[in-house]
């Protein structure tokens, strides 16, 4: 029963903020409204006993993406004054917000605990691995059965490394970096010329 | 099939990849002072693989004991003999880069480090015996070919020739990737051998639609009509070395990938993709020839030259025989020595200041000027065409036969005819060369180790290649041999 409410309420809120993202006319509140999605997806691997999945989701997009996001949104050019002035307006809304978060969290744990959510798959051969977690599964795969693939896709992040800055560095020859040796170093003869021009006549440097 | 076992059959991926990273520590610590020598170490650790790989070719490995990682890659004969002329490719793009480099001032280490991984990518993709080892490896050789386009930063044409080719590679990798994902839903499986027995009993809808994109991916990779549009600007653009090595290695290497998605995952179901091989082979051959005729840039030229010889390759890949692909990689090494040669020979057209020239036009009466250079790119320019005495021709001869052999007749005769259209651009160049005035705009030197690489290729296209043939012809048997193994 838990897990039956439980899925309703992530679901229905997945597609709501998903709808919200693209309605809502600040892109702001677009960036937040996607965050709350994100978070009810990792519910939703919760509830289907994927934990990793649900930590990698709010540490990656959440986490990560998503604060990015709201970086690159903030340097639009938003009015924030404006923005600033609904606060109370908004007040309940952050409040509803809050509380069914928190509903969530409440109900996502428990139905956690009530154990994982039965999933049908066609031929039925893709059971749960009793007694072990899923990173441990995961990294059994990673880091056994597809390792020659896994270390060949960090071979592929190092050559798109390698290949950014081969095309884009470009050195230190426009920098000019202060040499405090050569400023110490320098003597007031070399700086300073006493000269005694005549009247009417310019001085040639 | 147990773990050091599986690391055997990697050996030159690990040589490979090992000695990329010892040399990119090299470049970081040391700098760019440090390219050439970074560039003969390159030369150096695929040479190494080359030795690496050359006894599974001749002797003709095959068969399970191939296979590495649980069937993810296998090291079999036809794998081993891509992989022979993908490090020989490579190692020619090493050869000729610096002089070109060091003309610009931009000759960077970085260079030969992403033409090593480039090759280890290559060399990954021909192994594939699985979805996902076929992706990463595709994946590792193209980022690595995007960069090299626009190697040569501060040109404006170099810069275009790598987003050009950026773009429109992200799109073909969107397709295949498509392709596979639907081939994997309707079969169940990323490995080629359960996808043939998941289609013994007959080809789903969903499965044929799977193949069709994963070959409209390939096409992008191998530059098939009607996957083409990039291929000239990106030659074009791209600093002449890098063309060199596109034309050549990644050639092979997309070749061989599609030759093993389609005869070994899809090769029971070969009717379901036959057409569309025969369609993108008669239309490559065909825009090839006629795309050429109006160029006034060699290396443009010879862009439409290589998208016609891919659809002669395809010839080879349409017959859906073991002769056929037998015949396709003979083709392929004989393209390889002409491809490398022919560039070798544009890489060497530099006026008195030392400044590359690439039009048509100023090539005029260089059989007089330098009638040595004049006569070799003569002699590659009539190989290309597949002039008998050459050995351009017999690669031609091997497709033709097998496409006959399997009642293909129809399509070897539009391929005769189209070879005679492409003919007249080849031998265009072999007439201003020698019956025009004399531009005498080509004056300039080349070092030796252009020479050495420009004799190597044109006594392998010479009379003298047809010695060659046995042996040749022996390795290729063997190599189809472990492709049609399983199927």
């Amino acid at each position: 029963m838990i897990h039956a409410i439980a899925f309703y309420l992530f679901a229905f809120m997945v597609i709501a903020s998903a709808v919200l993202v693209i309605t809502s006319r600040n892109p702001v509140h677009s960036v937040l409204w996607l965050i709350l999605a994100f978070f009810n997806a990792a519910g939703l691997m919760v509830l289907v006993g994927a934990e990793f999945i649900a930590m990698l989701l709010v540490i990656v997009y959440v986490g990560a993406v998503a604060v990015l996001f709201l970086f690159v949104v903030m340097m639009l050019d938003i009015d924030f004054a404006e923005l600033r002035s609904g606060f109370v307006k908004n007040f309940p809304l952050g409040i509803a917000i809050a509380i069914v978060l928190l509903a969530e969290l409440v109900l996502g744990a428990g139905a956690y605990k009530a154990g994982a959510l039965k999933l049908g798959t066609p031929d039925g051969t893709a059971t749960p691995l009793p007694g072990e977690s899923n990173i441990e599964s995961i990294g059994a795969l990673l880091y056994g059965q597809y390792l020659f693939l896994f270390e060949t896709a960090g071979i592929i992040l190092l050559v798109a490394m390698v290949g950014a800055i081969a095309l884009t560095y470009r050195g230190r020859k426009m920098q000019r970096p202060q040499n405090v040796t050569k400023q110490v170093r320098r003597r007031p003869e070399e700086a300073v010329v006493n000269t005694n021009p005549g009247v009417g006549q310019g001085i040639e440097l | 099939m147990d773990f050091q076992a599986s690391l055997a059959l990697i050996a030159p991926e690990i040589l490979l990849s090992l000695s990329g990273l010892a040399l990119l520590l090299v470049a970081a610590w040391v700098g760019d002072k440090a390219s050439r020598l970074i560039s003969i170490l390159s030369c150096v650790a695929l040479g190494g693989a080359f030795f690496l790989v050359a006894p599974a070719v001749c002797g003709g490995a095959l068969g399970p004991d191939t296979m590495a990682f649980g069937g993810q890659f296998t090291a079999d004969a036809f794998a081993g003999l891509a992989k022979l002329m993908i490090y020989a490719a490579a190692g020619a793009a090493l050869v000729i880069a610096p002089a070109f480099f060091e003309r610009f001032n931009m000759m960077r280490a970085e260079y030969p480090i992403l033409v090593l991984f480039a090759a280890l990518g290559m060399g990954i993709m021909v192994s594939a015996t699985n979805l996902l080892t076929l992706y990463v490896g595709l994946e590792l050789n193209s980022l690595a070919a995007y960069v090299l386009a626009s190697f040569l930063r501060t040109d404006g044409r170099s810069a275009e020739a790598g987003l050009k080719y950026f773009v429109l590679g992200a799109l073909a990798s969107g397709i295949l990737l498509f392709g596979m994902s639907l081939t994997y839903g309707f079969t169940g499986t990323t490995s080629f051998d359960g996808i043939r027995a998941a289609l013994s009993g007959g080809m789903t809808t969903g499965a044929l639609f799977g193949v069709t994109f994963m070959l409209a991916g390939l096409a992008f990779k191998i530059s098939a009509v009607p996957f083409h549009m990039w291929t000239p600007d990106v030659y074009e653009g791209a600093p002449t070395p890098v063309t060199a090595f596109f034309a050549s290695a990644p050639k092979v290497a997309a070749i061989a990938l599609s030759a093993r998605v389609a005869l070994d995952a899809f090769g029971p179901q070969w009717l379901a993709w036959q057409q569309i091989v025969v369609f993108a082979a008669i239309a490559s051959i065909v825009v090839g020839a006629l795309g050429a005729i109006g160029q006034a840039n060699i290396k443009r030229l010879l862009a439409y030259s290589s998208i016609n010889n891919v659809g002669f390759i395809l010839i080879g890949l349409a017959a859906a025989t073991q002769a056929g692909a037998s015949a396709m990689l003979v083709y392929l090494a004989i393209y390889v020595a002409m491809t490398v040669g022919s560039f070798v020979a544009v890489l060497m057209l530099k006026d008195a200041e030392g400044n590359y020239v690439e039009g048509i036009a100023d090539l005029a009466g260089l059989s007089r000027t330098q009638p040595l250079l004049a006569l070799c790119l003569a002699m590659m320019m009539f190989s290309l065409a597949g002039i008998p005495p050459l050995f351009g021709f017999w690669g031609k001869f091997v497709v033709f036969q097998a496409a006959v052999q399997a009642d293909l007749v129809p399509l070897a005769a539009l391929g005769i005819a189209a070879s005679v259209i492409g003919a007249f651009y080849y031998i265009k160049i072999v007439k201003v060369m020698y019956f025009d005035e004399p531009a005498g705009t080509v004056t300039g030197k080349s070092d030796w180790a252009h020479w050495a690489l420009l004799a190597i290729s044109a006594v392998a296209v010479s009379p003298l290649g047809y010695l060659l043939t046995k042996w040749l012809g022996a390795l290729a048997d063997g190599a189809a041999a472990a492709l049609f193994h399983a199927a």
